[in-house]
């Protein structure tokens, strides 16, 4: 077990290696003039030439791009916001326990609606409840989070007034519990869904295996054979798909962050991309990729807990 | 299969033919109805500004005055045309990769499903964010920027088709008529082009339709980003983002966009459902 960790933890440095990669040269290759960005398009030439040099500019893509990669990883440093010409790590460090907190409570919210639509959905196979559950998740995939924003917002906030208009921040301290509530039901309405989709399909192949049969004929009670039988065998491909769904979440944030004017990083990140301040975007994505192949490989360890048969062997260890 | 009994399945199929007739429908529209009506999409009429709908204006004018139902349907050929292009992008780098990996396997084969594997790792509309940003696709004309919107949904987007294909190409190698092609000495590029290929057409088909479901609601994601199709083109989602300051005394200007994109999405998940159900018929749909 341990050994296929580290295998996994060894392959994920190619997979940031490839996306820093990825991001740092399609910087490169973009028109605008880092110093530019850093001192503004009218600065006199000589400043211009001296801010080039000080930040390393002037030298070629290859070597910065090399020396990047060495300050990340012998001194955990991702460069300077060309904006605030502050440490990319400090500017992070601010917005993501926003992300965090969002993503975390949608994906608890999505597991703890989804699974039992699917299972009730499943169980109650061909009926109006299991009909009514699939409309429901299909209009929940379809509804992009942008749109359900604005719409609850009306409703629930506007019009009803029960809920405030905007999102919480943790730096400002607008920490009251309902400004959680729009964000986190927007962010998780999709994952939701397609929890549902997937455990009534997975509950729905395992129901109709022979052991089921057998559990029921030898009179274990219904609620036995689903919890014990039926669901356990269908956690291993919701686990898959509730790790697929926090990447998802994370990618989501960006809408809901902008809606709500949450200070996370989905709204930094944007906010980057529009000022143009690579190493910032750089660093969102090294550490958005980072989380992902986290998450990954989280979910296949549980995997093994979760169905012996994944279990992986040392010898099997890719 | 012929082609017709493909098509009397899906017309057998009553909520698969509702999709098909409502995206012909949406295409015919959006390629004549811009140009039966009057106005130009970045036409602003002053003395017309968030009227309701009305017998000039069909469902009204937007904050600046244009008229909501020729950009709803430009909206549409850009949401189409961007789906179709990056699915053209998507058909031949997937296809490619899954051909020659499951084709040639061994080191080739690891490789490129190492690469895939990594691109996997990352969710597509994500690398396209990151993409679209370091490109600068905001400071190009709206032209440039449609077009950057399919280069990077299309070179993030191949990875799920090009397992699919690979995966169907290892199972067909190992099938009596490719054995039998090899035997009588026919070449790899004939066995590629004549046995294996035509037997890819079908699962492409349906991942294609159900992809484009999604690529059709990443290109709104972006555009409602700021990051995507620039104005003034009429995106779906640029055309909610623009709203949002007024959506409160005027939800018309977000449902109208918002439905159409829904509905479109939901008309090729339930096409794609229904094709799949038509072209193999060993698969039944629960």
């Amino acid at each position: 077990m341990l050994r296929y960790v580290l295998t996994r933890l060894g392959l994920a440095v190619p997979t940031l290696l490839a996306i820093s990669f990825l991001v740092f040269f399609a910087a490169y290759l973009s028109p605008a003039d880092p110093v530019d960005i850093i001192l503004g398009q009218r600065a006199a030439p000589e400043a211009k030439a001296r801010v080039r040099h000080e930040w390393g500019l002037d030298r070629p893509p290859l070597e910065r791009y090399g020396k990047y990669v060495v300050a990340v990883v012998t001194k955990g440093d991702f460069g300077r916001s060309y904006q605030t010409k502050e440490p990319v790590t400090d500017f992070i460090a601010r917005g993501f326990p926003n992300t965090a907190i969002l993503a975390v409570s949608a994906l608890g919210l999505a597991l703890l609606t989804g699974i039992p639509l699917g299972v009730i959905a499943a169980i109650k196979h061909n009926s109006w409840i299991d009909r009514f559950a699939m409309a429901f998740a299909l209009l929940g995939v379809a509804t992009p989070s942008f749109v359900l924003a604005p719409v609850l917002t009306l409703v629930l906030a506007v019009r009803m007034g029960w809920l405030p208009v905007g999102g919480f921040s943790l730096q400002e301290g607008l920490v009251d519990p309902a400004t959680f509530i729009l964000p986190t039901v927007v962010l998780a309405a999709r994952s939701s869904a397609l929890i549902a989709r997937l455990t009534r399909s997975a509950m729905l192949d395992v129901l109709s295996q022979d052991f089921i049969r057998t559990a029921r004929a030898k009179g274990v009670r219904p609620i036995g054979v689903l919890f014990k039988h039926a669901l356990r065998n269908a956690l291993s491909p919701i686990l898959t798909v509730a790790g697929t769904t926090f990447g998802y979440l994370l990618s989501g944030s960006f809408v809901v962050e902008t809606f709500f004017t949450i200070p996370g990083i989905g709204n930094q990140s944007i906010t980057a991309i529009t000022a143009r301040d690579y190493p910032v975007i750089q660093g969102l994505a090294l550490l958005l990729a980072g989380i992902f192949v986290g998450v990954n490989l989280l979910v296949d360890i549980l995997q093994g807990f979760v169905d012996p048969r994944a279990r992986v062997s040392d010898q099997k260890a890719i | 299969m012929t082609p017709r009994e493909t098509w009397q399945r899906i017309a057998a199929n009553k909520i698969a033919l509702a999709s098909i007739i409502f995206l012909a429908l949406l295409i015919l529209a959006a390629a004549i109805v811009p140009m039966i009506l009057p106005f130009g999409y970045e036409q602003q009429l002053p003395d017309s500004r968030l009227l309701p709908p009305g017998a000039k204006h069909v469902i009204g004018t937007d904050d600046l005055g244009r008229d909501i139902l020729t950009r709803v349907l430009v909206g549409a050929r850009i949401s189409l045309m961007v789906a179709v292009s990056v699915e053209c992008v998507v058909v031949f780098l997937g296809v490619t990769v899954g051909l020659i990996a499951g084709y040639r396997g061994g080191w080739i084969d690891s490789l490129l499903m190492r690469v895939t594997d990594v691109l996997l790792a990352f969710p597509d509309v994500l690398l396209a964010i990151l993409l679209l940003g370091t490109l600068g696709a905001t400071s190009s004309r709206p032209e440039t920027s449609a077009l950057l919107v399919v280069v990077s949904l299309g070179v993030t987007g191949w990875p799920p088709l090009a397992r699919l294909v690979r995966g169907q190409v290892v199972a067909l190698r190992q099938r009596e008529f490719v054995d039998a092609a090899r035997s009588i000495g026919s070449s790899h590029g004939r066995i590629l082009l004549h046995h294996i290929l035509p037997n890819l057409v079908s699962p492409v088909i349906v991942a294609v339709t159900v992809d484009a479901a999604g690529v059709i609601l990443a290109e709104a994601t972006l555009s409602y980003l700021g990051i995507g199709v620039q104005r003034p083109m009429p995106s779906w989602g640029r055309m909610i983002n623009d709203a949002l300051d007024f959506y409160k005394s005027e939800p018309r200007l977000v449902i109208v966009p918002a439905t159409m994109l829904s509905l479109t999405v939901i008309a090729l998940n339930f096409l794609g459902d229904g094709l799949r159900d038509a072209l193999d018929p060993r698969k039944t749909r629960r």
